[in-house]
């Protein structure tokens, strides 16, 4: 059944991920870790796209505005069809279409070049007003995450999208508690977060970003709100599978060598 | 491998700064363990100030603080401080704020993270300010005496440090003087002047220059802005050559700075070594080898320069 595929999935594209950080030798494991469950179901459940067809003008499209949890994108894009899965390995090599953040120009289904935080959500809603201006159906989700609220173009975003109605644009906000150098709470909190979407009008859902169903349930209830966009608010955990990396700020920006790669492996390997 | 990356001498001698003045403050951007700035806010943690992931407020609150009294220092990777220019321009350098602006991982030298954390157009956005100065040290003793000096400087700087490693190129006894070139390599028929972090490649570029026969001077332009226009002019009208080296994108950096200078001179012939398009990932050593910041690459031009 569905859950059970995306789960599956979920599972392989999680090693997909400590491999390719750990031949890089660099790269974010927490974030890509904690958002990995989302893109899945994303990718393989929701989105309108055909990736022979990366072009297609009535697609609908992902902007990764964290885009240095690209890794979790690549893994979903390369099982997607996009790229040979072998080209997972090439990350951040020079010359390489796997830059070590989102580039649009170089590789297929990457949708914006991310990476400088606070941009991304402005340009999923560049392409949300664009769908509703010339009649199009398509839709744009957009993944953010939470230390990245604190940017100030976050919250000019929040602010335009109501003002145009824009019910084509889904937010999902990975809410794993932790930036880069520690607690988002503390560096420099957000609290009371969903309320501050709700006071910009926003549509807002509340799930646990690692429970398939609910994201799956989310997504149909965001499609169904009219003349708002949807904020979803999905908790997470960062580093989620690899339990010395779970909620721990040091695995931000930080790959696993040979040998932890291997356990993380082992890990994932083991969980149902 | 070299021995100190110029960031990590700036978090010592912020430390070592701010036991001497207590009007120095840190503002930081959730970026204090790469910038190096933690160190500083472990010892002051009532001076030292994370904004979190929010640059346009971290330069607005720098100005603020700047007009009332204190020295901030306002640091974050060079690509994100200097990327929120305007404020930069409004709030910092239109109205004369005394705040030192410090950004590190400049250049294609930080690798692997791609061009999004690559600071490429940093020193030709903060050199078109009319009352900024531009300082990028080329080791760690420079880097030293350089925070030192723009402690005491009056009015807004913007520091430019790198995160890899570099050798050292000065004597431990080095005093930093403002405004002036150092010539690190005596030579008669051309020069090769260079900033930050390639000033190693271009003293090797120099070397194979000599196999060939050909006496080239090194200099290190560590204030890029204002620029040292006598010794550009002294060489322009003397050797009549230069190249310049910068690991900065080639328009409005070092190259601009120089090529300036020599144009008002209208004497002198001028080769520019820089970053020609946006870069990408990838490993430093190939990256510069790519991008033509290699010794090799630097020689090349510095003969297709005595050749024309
Ligand atoms: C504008 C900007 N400032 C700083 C950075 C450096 N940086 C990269 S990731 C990161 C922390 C991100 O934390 P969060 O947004 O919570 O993401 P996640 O936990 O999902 O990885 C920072 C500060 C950046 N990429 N962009």
């Amino acid at each position: 059944m569905e859950v059970e595929k995306l789960k599956a999935i979920a599972k392989e594209l999680r090693i997909d991920i400590i491999r390719m950080l750990a031949e890089a030798g660099s790269g974010h494991p927490g974030g890509s870790l904690s958002c990995i469950d989302i893109l899945v179901t994303l990718f393989f459940h929701r989105l309108r796209h055909r990736p022979a067809d990366p072009n297609w003008a009535d697609r609908d499209r992902f902007v990764l505005s964290k885009g240095h949890c690209v890794p979790a994108l690549y893994a979903v894009l390369a099982k997607a069809g996009y790229f040979s899965r072998d080209e997972l390995l090439s990350l951040r090599k020079l010359n390489s279409r796997l830059q070590g953040h989102p580039d649009r120009h170089r590789l297929p289904g990457i949708e914006a070049s991310t990476g400088s935080l606070g941009q991304g959500l402005s340009v999923a809603l560049g392409m949300a007003l664009a769908g509703k201006t010339s009649r199009k159906d398509y839709r744009v989700y957009c993944m953010i995450s939470d230390g990245e609220c604190q940017a100030g173009q976050i919250w000019e975003a929040a602010m335009a999208a109501p003002k145009f109605k824009l019910d084509n644009l889904c937010v999902l906000l990975d809410y794993n508690k932790i930036q880069l150098s520690g607690a988002v709470r503390e560096i420099m909190n957000l609290e009371p977060l969903l309320n501050k979407w709700r006071a910009f009008n926003w549509n807002t859902l509340e799930i646990d970003g690692h429970d398939f169903h609910a994201i799956i349930q989310a997504l149909d209830d965001a499609e169904r709100a009219k003349e708002r966009p949807t904020l979803i608010l999905c908790h997470t955990t960062k580093g989620k599978g690899v339990s010395f990396m779970e909620g721990k700020w040091e695995w931000h920006g930080k790959a696993p060598n040979r040998e932890e790669g291997e356990r993380a492996i082992q890990e994932i390997l083991a969980q149902n | 491998m070299g021995a100190k990356a110029t960031r990590v001498a700036f978090g010592e001698a912020l430390v070592r700064l701010g036991a001497e003045n207590p009007d120095i403050v840190v503002l930081d951007a959730d970026l204090s363990k790469s910038t190096m700035t933690e160190h500083f806010a472990a010892k002051y943690p009532d001076r030292f100030f994370d904004m979190g992931i929010a640059e346009g407020n971290l330069v607005g609150t720098g100005a603020g603080m700047a007009l009332a009294g204190k020295i901030p220092f306002i640091c974050s990777f060079a690509c994100f401080v200097v990327g929120r220019f305007e404020q930069i321009r409004m709030s910092v350098g239109y109205s004369r704020a005394n705040v030192k602006i410090v950004g590190t991982h400049s250049g294609i030298g930080i690798g692997e993270d791609g061009y999004s954390q690559m600071a490429l157009e940093d020193i030709a956005l903060m050199r078109s300010l009319p009352n900024m100065v531009v300082i990028q040290p080329v080791d760690a003793v420079e880097t030293e005496r350089a925070v030192e000096y723009i402690v005491r400087h009056q009015g807004p700087v913007f520091l430019r440090l790198m995160r890899q490693k570099v050798d050292d190129i000065n004597p431990p006894d080095y005093q930093f003087h403002f405004g002036k070139g150092t010539v690190l390599r005596p030579g008669k028929e051309i020069t090769l002047m260079a900033t930050g972090g390639v000033v190693g490649n271009t003293l090797k570029a120099a070397k194979i220059l000599e196999q060939k026969g050909v006496d080239a001077q090194v200099v290190n332009i560590h204030t890029v802005k204002p620029l040292d226009r006598e010794i550009v002019a002294r060489i322009a009208l003397s050797q009549g050559r230069i190249v310049t080296v910068e690991d900065h994108g080639i328009t409005g950096g070092l190259g601009s700075a120089v090529s300036e200078v020599v144009s008002e001179l209208g004497r002198g012939r001028i080769k520019r070594v820089a970053v020609e398009d946006f870069a990408e990932s990838g490993d430093p050593e190939g990256l510069y080898q790519k991008y033509g910041l290699s010794q090799d690459n630097i020689a090349a031009k510095a003969l297709e320069l005595l050749q024309d």
